[in-house]
Order: C-alpha cells, then sequence, then structure tokens
C-alpha cells in the first residue's frame, strides 16, 4: 500500500459512454407522463474496463483479513475460507427464489435445519431462529422474546433491563428499542460483575439482564452460575451477547451457563465475511421457556421433507423481522464452515484462539506493556492500556493503533470498551500463525521506542497509507456526503 | 487442523512462553461443573472436496426451475464484473472503517453509492445502508417519529397494498415503541389506494403516510396527489421504491410540489441474486434537513492532514457505539458488501442501462400477462399502468397450480388467496429482462394444460 489515489467514479464519467454489452437493447416503456421520470439519475458513464480498474483499485485502498493481520478486539476477525463463498455461491442456490415452494427447495431447507441443529448443539440452546440478519438484530430479537414472556405471563412491570458497564453500545440501544428501561451495573476492579450491585438492581421490575461471556474485559465471567441463580429468583430472564462466542467454542454452552436466549454472530464465530461492515447474521437459541417466541420463519422437518414453520406453527412468535428468511446466503456460508470444522474443529477453535491471546498478551506483558487485568487469563482477546504512555510522552492509544498501520497491522479495538482509558482491545484469532503473531508485538516494542525518542513522528501516523489522519471535526461540521453536494468540481 | 496454522513445536513454546502446562489450562477460569466433554451432535469434519460434493448435491435437488416470482424480489442480469470484484477479499474480508486510513477504498465506495441513491430517488442524502427493504421500512416509521417533532399520535397510516411482510416486519420491529399503524384499504378493479378512505382522516394527527410505487401488485399508485395530500394535513412521507424503476419512474424526490421526506426500500436489483432470501440491502435516503435523525452509517468526504481528500463515517454522535441507549437505532454493522455489488452493478449499467433493463422488464411482463390472459378461465384482476408484475385470478385453487407448475420445473408466481382473501384464487406474476419469449410460451401452455386438467 503507498499514498496512492483513486478519483471519484464520477470523474471518468463521459456523456454517451456506456458498458453496452451489459444491458438489453431495443425496448422502450411507454409510461405516462405523471409517472415518467423527467432526467436521468447522475450514474457513471463508463467502460467495463474503467469500471472494473476503478473499483479493484479501490479495493486495494482496503486492509483486509486476506491482506493483513486485523486483530480488532470483539469483532473476531479471522480468516474467512474460500470454500464458503464457493458453495454457498452455487448458481441453484443464487438463482433460488426465497419464495420458491418447498418442493423445490429441499436442499436448501435442509442445509438451514441442520445449521439450526447444529448451532443448538453448540449453544446448549432449545430452539434456534436464524431470521435475525445482524447481531444487533439478534439482540431485538432477544430481548423482544423476554419481553413477550413476561407480557405471556401478564407479568407487565417488568421492563427493566440490567447491562454491565463494559458492555457493547448495541445492549443498552436494544434494550432501549424494546421499550424497555436500561440499568446500568459496574465491574469490579478483576473484571466480574460486581455482585452486590447486581443484587441492588435486580427486583420486580426487572425483565433480564444482557451480558457478555468472556465480558468485553476479555476475561471469563467466573460467578456466573451465582450470576444465574440471583436473575432467575428475581423473576428474570438472562441474554447472552454471542460476541464472544469464540473463546468458548466447544468448551462451555451458554445453555449450561443458565442463559435463556442467546445471540449468535455467525460473522465471528462461524467465520462468514464481514463485507466492509456487513452482511451479518444474528442467530438467536433459546431455552424452554422462550420456544414459542422465537422469530419466524424457521425450518421444521416433518418426517423426511423440510419446510418453513410460521405463525400457524409459533402463533406467540415475535414476528418476522426480515422481507423473508434473513439473510440466506450467509447462513450457507456458516454451515458450511461448520461441517468443514466438525465436532473436533468446535473446541479447536475456542483452544487455538485462546493460546494465540494468551500467548500475545504473556509477550506484551514481558516487552513492558500494561495489562488491563494482569492476574486474569484471556479469554480469546485482551486489553492493554496505555495510560502511562499517553501520560508520560503524551503518545496515546489511537497514536500506538495508527503507526501500527504504518507497520502493516491493521489496529487493534481501541477505547472500547468505555471503562479502561487508553485501551486497545486485541483480539488475533485462531487462524493467526505464530511468526505474525510476533511480528505484531514487535511492531509494538518498536513504536513503544519511536514514542520514547520522538513522539511527534508516532502521533503523526499514519505515513505510508492512502490518506494520513483525517479531519472528522471538519466531517461532521461541513457535510459532504455526496459527490456535488458541497464543491463545484 | 483446518485453519489453523501451529505447528507441536510452536504449541510448547507458546505454552512456555505463557508459563502454563497445556491449553487446557488456559480455560481453568472456567467453572469446572460448566465445561463440555464433546458435541456429540455435530457431525465429523469433512474436506472441501467432500463439502463440495455434498452442496452440490444438495443444490441440485432444488434445481433451477423457470421462475416467475417477484413480490419483493426479482432476478435481473448481474454483469459478471460485479461478483468478481465483490467477492476480491480487500471488500470481503475487512470490516466497518473504522480505522478510516486503512479502508479508504470501502469508504469512497460507499460515499460514491450516497451519491448514486441520493440522484437515483432525487433525494438530498443518503445513509450507507440498511438491513433490507422491510427493515429499511420499520427504520424509517421510528425516523419520521423522530423527524416530525409536532405530530404526537406516533401513528403511521399505511395503504393495504403496500408488501405485506414490511408491513409485519414493520410491526415487529416498532412493536415497544408505541407506534401505531392504520391500514387503509385499496380500490377494487384498480388494486392502488382508495383516495377517499384517505382524505376521511383529514385533520387528524398523522405521522406519516407510506406509499409503495410501485405497489405490491405491480399497480402505479397516484403518487403526486397522495403526497400533497400528506403535506397538506402535516403528515410525512415515506416512499418505499424499488430502486430499478426509478430509472423509468419519476423518482420521489419529485412526487407532488416538495417531494417525498424518507425514501427507502430493497436494493437487491441493483446487482444481488435472489440467493434464496438474501443477503439483500435495504437503502434510506432523505433530505438534509432530517440527516441527524437518520440510522445507520454514514460517510463524508473530508481532507487529511496536508489537505488531501479522504472519506470518513460521520456524524457518528447518532449511533449505538457513542449514544448506547439514546441511538437513533441499535444498528450496527449494515450490508457493505451488498452495497459494493450496487455500487459496481449501477456504474456498469448507468442510468441507460438501468432504463433498459427497466423498460424490457416491464415489456416482458405486459407479453406475459397477455399470453396467460388468453387462457380460459384466467382474468387480469386490476387494470391501470403496471411496472413488471401483475395479479391473475385463476379457475382453480392457486396453491395446486402452483404444486402442479412446480413438478413442471416452473416456479409460477406467488399465492395471494391467504394474504388478501378478497381476492379469490389471485396469482401474483412477474417476469423480467431474464425471461425470454419462449420462456412465457413455456408458461403459458403448461399453466394452460395444468388448469385444463383441473388440478
Amino acid at each position: 500500500m503507498s499514498n496512492i489515489t483513486e478519483p471519484l467514479i464520477f470523474k471518468h464519467s463521459r456523456t454517451g459512454r456506456s458498458a453496452a454489452g451489459q444491458y438489453p437493447q431495443g425496448a422502450t416503456a411507454e409510461v405516462p407522463e405523471k409517472f415518467r421520470r423527467r432526467k436521468r439519475a447522475a450514474l457513471p458513464e463508463v467502460s467495463e474496463l474503467q469500471a472494473v480498474r476503478h473499483f479493484t483499485r479501490l479495493s486495494q485502498l482496503n486492509f483486509s483479513i486476506d491482506t493483513h493481520f486485523y486483530p480488532l478486539g470483539s469483532c473476531t476477525m479471522k480468516y474467512n475460507p474460500r470454500a464458503c463463498n464457493a458453495f454457498a455461491m452455487l448458481p441453484e442456490f443464487l438463482g433460488r427464489h426465497p419464495l420458491a415452494p418447498s418442493a423445490v427447495s429441499q436442499g436448501f431447507l435442509s442445509c438451514l435445519y441442520e445449521l439450526q441443529e447444529m448451532l443448538k448443539e453448540v449453544t446448549g440452546m432449545k430452539g434456534v431462529s436464524l431470521t435475525p440478519m445482524a447481531g444487533a438484530q439478534g439482540e431485538f430479537a432477544g430481548v423482544a422474546m423476554i419481553r413477550a414472556y413476561h407480557r405471556a405471563r401478564n407479568d407487565l412491570q417488568r421492563t427493566e433491563i440490567i447491562v454491565p458497564d463494559a458492555a457493547h453500545g448495541t445492549n443498552p440501544a436494544t434494550a432501549t428499542m424494546c421499550g424497555c428501561t436500561v440499568v446500568e451495573i459496574p465491574s469490579l476492579a478483576n473484571g466480574d460483575i460486581d455482585i452486590e450491585a447486581l443484587k441492588g438492581a435486580l427486583g420486580p421490575k426487572t425483565a433480564g439482564i444482557m451480558l457478555t461471556n468472556p465480558s468485553t474485559l476479555g476475561v471469563f465471567e467466573r460467578r456466573i452460575q451465582e450470576v444465574a441463580k440471583l436473575v432467575h429468583e428475581a423473576g428474570g430472564l438472562l441474554y447472552y451477547d454471542g460476541a464472544n462466542l469464540n473463546a468458548i467454542l466447544g468448551k462451555v454452552r451458554p445453555g449450561d451457563m443458565g442463559f435463556d436466549v442467546i445471540h449468535m454472530n455467525l460473522h465471528k464465530t462461524f467465520s462468514t465475511p464481514h463485507g466492509g461492515g456487513g452482511p451479518g447474521s444474528g442467530a438467536v437459541g433459546v431455552g424452554q421457556r422462550l420456544l414459542p417466541f422465537l422469530p419466524i420463519p424457521t425450518v421444521g422437518k416433518d418426517g423426511d421433507k423440510y419446510r418453513w414453520l410460521d405463525e400457524n406453527d409459533l402463533p406467540q412468535t415475535i414476528g418476522r423481522l426480515s422481507a423473508f428468511m434473513g439473510n440466506a446466503g450467509v447462513l450457507l456460508r456458516a454451515y458450511v464452515y461448520m461441517r468443514m470444522l466438525g465436532r473436533e474443529g468446535m473446541h479447536r477453535v475456542a483452544e487455538f484462539s485462546a493460546l494465540n491471546a494468551n500467548y500475545l498478551l504473556a509477550r506484551l506483558k514481558k516487552a513492558g506493556f500494561e495489562a488491563a487485568y494482569p492476574e486474569r487469563r484471556a479469554s480469546h482477546e485482551f486489553i492493554i492500556t496505555m495510560k502511562r504512555q499517553a501520560k508520560e510522552l503524551g503518545v496515546n492509544a489511537m497514536d500506538f493503533a495508527k503507526r501500527l498501520l504504518d507497520y502493516g497491522f491493521h489496529a487493534p479495538t481501541t477505547y472500547f470498551p468505555l471503562l479502561v482509558p487508553e485501551c486497545l482491545l486485541i483480539e488475533p484469532t485462531e487462524t493467526e500463525a505464530k511468526e505474525e503473531l510476533d511480528a505484531f508485538v514487535d511492531a509494538l516494542i518498536a513504536i513503544q521506542a519511536e514514542a520514547e525518542q520522538d513522539a511527534a513522528k508516532v502521533k503523526g501516523a499514519p505515513y505510508t497509507l492512502p490518506v494520513r489522519r483525517l479531519d472528522d471535526v471538519r466531517a461532521a461540521k461541513q457535510l459532504d456526503l455526496t459527490y456535488g453536494m458541497r464543491s463545484t468540481e | 487442523m483446518p485453519f489453523i496454522p501451529h505447528t507441536e513445536t510452536e504449541i510448547s513454546e507458546m505454552l512456555a512462553a505463557i508459563g502454563a502446562p497445556s491449553i487446557d489450562a488456559l480455560f481453568d477460569e472456567i467453572p469446572a461443573a460448566l465445561r463440555i466433554k464433546s458435541l456429540a451432535g455435530i457431525p465429523d469434519a469433512l474436506s472441501e472436496m467432500e463439502v463440495g460434493r455434498l452442496m452440490q448435491a444438495r443444490a441440485q435437488q432444488d434445481g433451477r426451475p423457470l421462475n416467475f416470482l417477484g413480490a419483493g424480489a426479482y432476478e435481473h442480469h448481474i454483469p459478471a464484473a460485479v461478483w468478481a470484484i465483490v467477492t476480491r477479499g480487500e471488500f470481503y474480508s475487512a470490516y466497518t472503517p473504522y480505522q478510516a486510513e486503512a479502508s479508504q477504498g470501502t469508504l469512497q465506495l460507499l460515499y460514491e453509492y450516497q451519491t448514486m441513491m441520493s440522484s437515483l430517488t432525487g433525494m438530498e442524502v443518503s445513509n450507507a445502508s440498511l438491513y433490507d427493504g422491510a427493515s429499511a421500512l420499520a427504520e424509517a416509521c421510528l425516523m419520521a417519529v423522530r423527524a416530525h417533532r409536532k405530530s404526537k399520535s406516533a401513528r403511521i397510516v399505511v395503504p393495504s397494498s403496500l408488501n405485506p411482510t414490511y408491513l409485519s416486519v414493520s410491526r415487529a420491529v416498532v412493536e415497544g415503541q408505541n407506534l401505531s399503524f392504520t391500514v387503509l384499504p385499496y380500490e377494487s378493479g384498480k388494486g392502488t389506494l382508495q383516495f377517499s378512505k384517505l382524505e376521511a382522516l383529514k385533520g387528524e394527527d398523522i405521522t406519516a403516510v407510506v406509499i409503495q410505487q410501485p405497489n405490491f401488485f405491480g399497480q402505479m399508485e397516484d403518487v403526486d396527489a397522495i403526497t400533497e395530500w400528506a403535506h397538506a394535513n402535516n403528515a410525512l412521507v415515506i416512499a418505499v421504491v424499488n430502486p430499478l424503476s426509478l430509472a423509468l419512474f419519476k423518482p420521489p424526490g419529485e412526487w407532488g410540489t416538495k417531494g417525498v421526506d424518507i425514501v427507502v426500500g430493497d436494493g437487491q436489483p441493483l446487482g444481488v441474486p435472489l440467493s434464496s432470501g438474501g443477503p439483500y440491502f435495504g437503502f434510506m435516503t432523505t433530505r438534509m434537513e432530517h440527516v441527524r435523525q437518520m440510522p445507520g452509517r454514514i460517510i463524508g468526504r473530508t481532507v487529511d492532514l496536508d489537505g488531501k481528500q479522504g472519506f470518513t463515517l460521520t456524524l457518528q454522535a447518532r449511533e449505538q457505539h457513542i449514544r448506547r441507549s439514546k441511538a437513533t437505532s441499535n444498528i450496527c454493522t449494515n450490508q457493505g458488501l451488498l452495497v459494493t455489488a450496487a455500487t459496481i452493478h449501477m456504474s456498469l449499467l448507468g442510468a441507460a442501462g438501468l432504463e433498459a433493463v427497466a423498460a424490457t422488464s416491464q415489456q416482458q411482463a405486459a407479453k406475459l400477462v397477455d399470453k396467460l390472459a388468453r387462457i380460459p378461465g384466467v382474468k387480469v384482476v386490476f387494470d391501470g399502468y403496471r411496472f413488471h408484475e401483475a395479479v391473475l385470478q385463476l379457475p382453480a385453487r392457486v396453491s395446486d397450480v402452483l404444486d402442479a407448475l412446480a413438478k413442471r420445473n416452473i416456479v409460477g408466481g406467488l399465492d395471494l388467496s391467504k394474504l388478501y382473501p378478497e381476492l379469490g384464487n389471485a396469482l401474483l406474476v412477474c417476469a423480467t429482462e431474464m425471461r425470454t419469449d419462449a420462456d412465457l410460451d413455456t408458461y403459458a401452455s403448461a399453466l394452460a394444460d395444468v388448469l385444463e386438467r383441473k388440478p
């Protein structure tokens, strides 16, 4: 990567130019005056080569898993096997209409049914719906089911959702979206939940608690059974945010920990692509109590025939969350991935992601970096804090992150979770080789040395990317959201 | 070990560096009682060759029937270049562009996408996508409630000619937020909103009126009159549109005298294969005055330290990772990869290409309707101008007919008899530029044959 730039596609456009081979010729529509478009949309007029070259060049301006180590904590940026893409894109699956009758859909439905069964097995849940289209939608489905459960028992006062302060921002946002109030509880200095604070928060208004375990602090919540007991005794349900399921796959199951509902990020744990920000898939699993409320459709099996289950089968469902059945192609990719891992492969995911994380943590600690929870095992990720460097050298976590880009590494997650100052949340995943981890440690050591000798150099990073640090304030104040909006170019 | 690179030697070295006796010891903070031994329900691992064989067999089981089904997902030609570029690892395996300097490719592409969608819909700004068309409508309803501060009712008026699934999804998504939906009937014989029912709401507090164009039946609504009425009655207007159709039809930004307030829809017809139902993407465009109420990622152009042009996520103060429980939505990721496809698709086809695709689709659909309506007992249900779908009435139970057609490798359309029982044995059919004249004849003769045998 270098300081290259690619002009906007509109700059390549010339009136009258087109990729004419790509569309049918001859038909003209007779559109009544009242419906007719008067002026064509300002789409680019380019040749096929110009478009191909432009977007290929744009792709080259990105860091990605395929090109760079990408230890973005909480995002599980592991290798996305090419086979998963190839087999999900077989022409029959691509050409299949989502509403095609089940008689011509048995192959597709069997994959989804088996995926549901496998996800039940790895999470210890009793039922699964694959429809939520992203983690946040899975969260929504989970909390909506908790609400529906309380309502079905006519326990209408339960509208409070307890969320630890370390939680991902989608947790409180989801609770609000479901019409609940958020009660935030603190974490202890060792990373565990403050049980006393939890006891204080629980009561007759408690609908449930949303937890990530291992938490976003990169440690396993050791008193989870006690937490589950307390919440259940208070009449609430436990929601498991599957963001960190990778850390425990095949080792311990949310259902066994006492969770009533879980969402899984198939784009994390089951290696479907992140795609520059989606598509994700937030499949949900539930225990016995929430089975009647699962979002529809799900796939059922009568004898040896598969079919969609809808509101007729699940009259208490929270309803539909997508126009059809969620991100089908993502589900097929996850299915292929799980079949390739097989039984033995599942727990290897947790084992080697933990090995990589703990190795990286050990090496960084030895090199003098400060772990946020030095006495704890790392899960599949861990936090180091740059608060000393920020104070003593004036070089903060963001500066380290930006300088890492120059060294050819994508930055870890920065400034999340919010309660650890100057933090980097680092998740190497199981698919990285030891030499890559070693090179990453070497880079951080080298940046530390740079920071001590020439802080300004680190603070000015990056230097070798297509752009240097961007003016975010200007971006928000002088909004320029479409070409032609501001400038006269 | 599939996808895991560690050698035995490396494992020992790494454990030594950690100071742990075994990999298992790394899990010693998990209560022993919770640990599981094995996952009996997971089958043995398959090699890539074996899983390929399995998936080929499953795919072939479904085959490639001739498709005449639309109802929100449409089969169009997608240039080979589109998915060849989309599946490049640099797009496929990147994440949300939090580190802008290392994500300029995705960010610039999204800025280009926002420009294209704004122009196509005739609006000022676009977000970087939502999940799909149905959930985008749900988000638009919530956004309208936030944006229209003078309206206290949180009441959304929708025509029953709106895609029924879009309404169910909207109901499910806004369920916790005290919105109400008023559903107005369509005019029999026309299949478009009964305007007198809308006029009967004059003077009432309505937050927004939803208009789908073309509507679920494929018919064209009188969008100018509805938009004018809504604005005159202090309601916002949410348009639900098929983006391809906008190559031919007046964009929502020009409906009525001042255009609509929010536009949403499913972007699938722009370069995304049917793919059994997804992933597709939802789009949303609006006027500048509402941009801070818009959910989802938004990309802005700015400059770097050296004054060079660059792109970044902007207006993040609306979003969950900053605002937490006060965010405009809980949405986090969008459908980036599908937007990548749509942006490349729109660039390759251009406005002229999209227009040709839309016109050919309309032409093939019109021919299909003509051919099918000549079969004894088959009637076209609604008069009026249509895009590329139509409702037909059959002289037999639709589900039986569709089953019989499926046996002949034809997906014949959508059975409307449960969604709209008042229409009787009604079938929604669609044709796009992908259906040749020979395909239309194949369908017509199969349907005639099936009906003659009285399934």
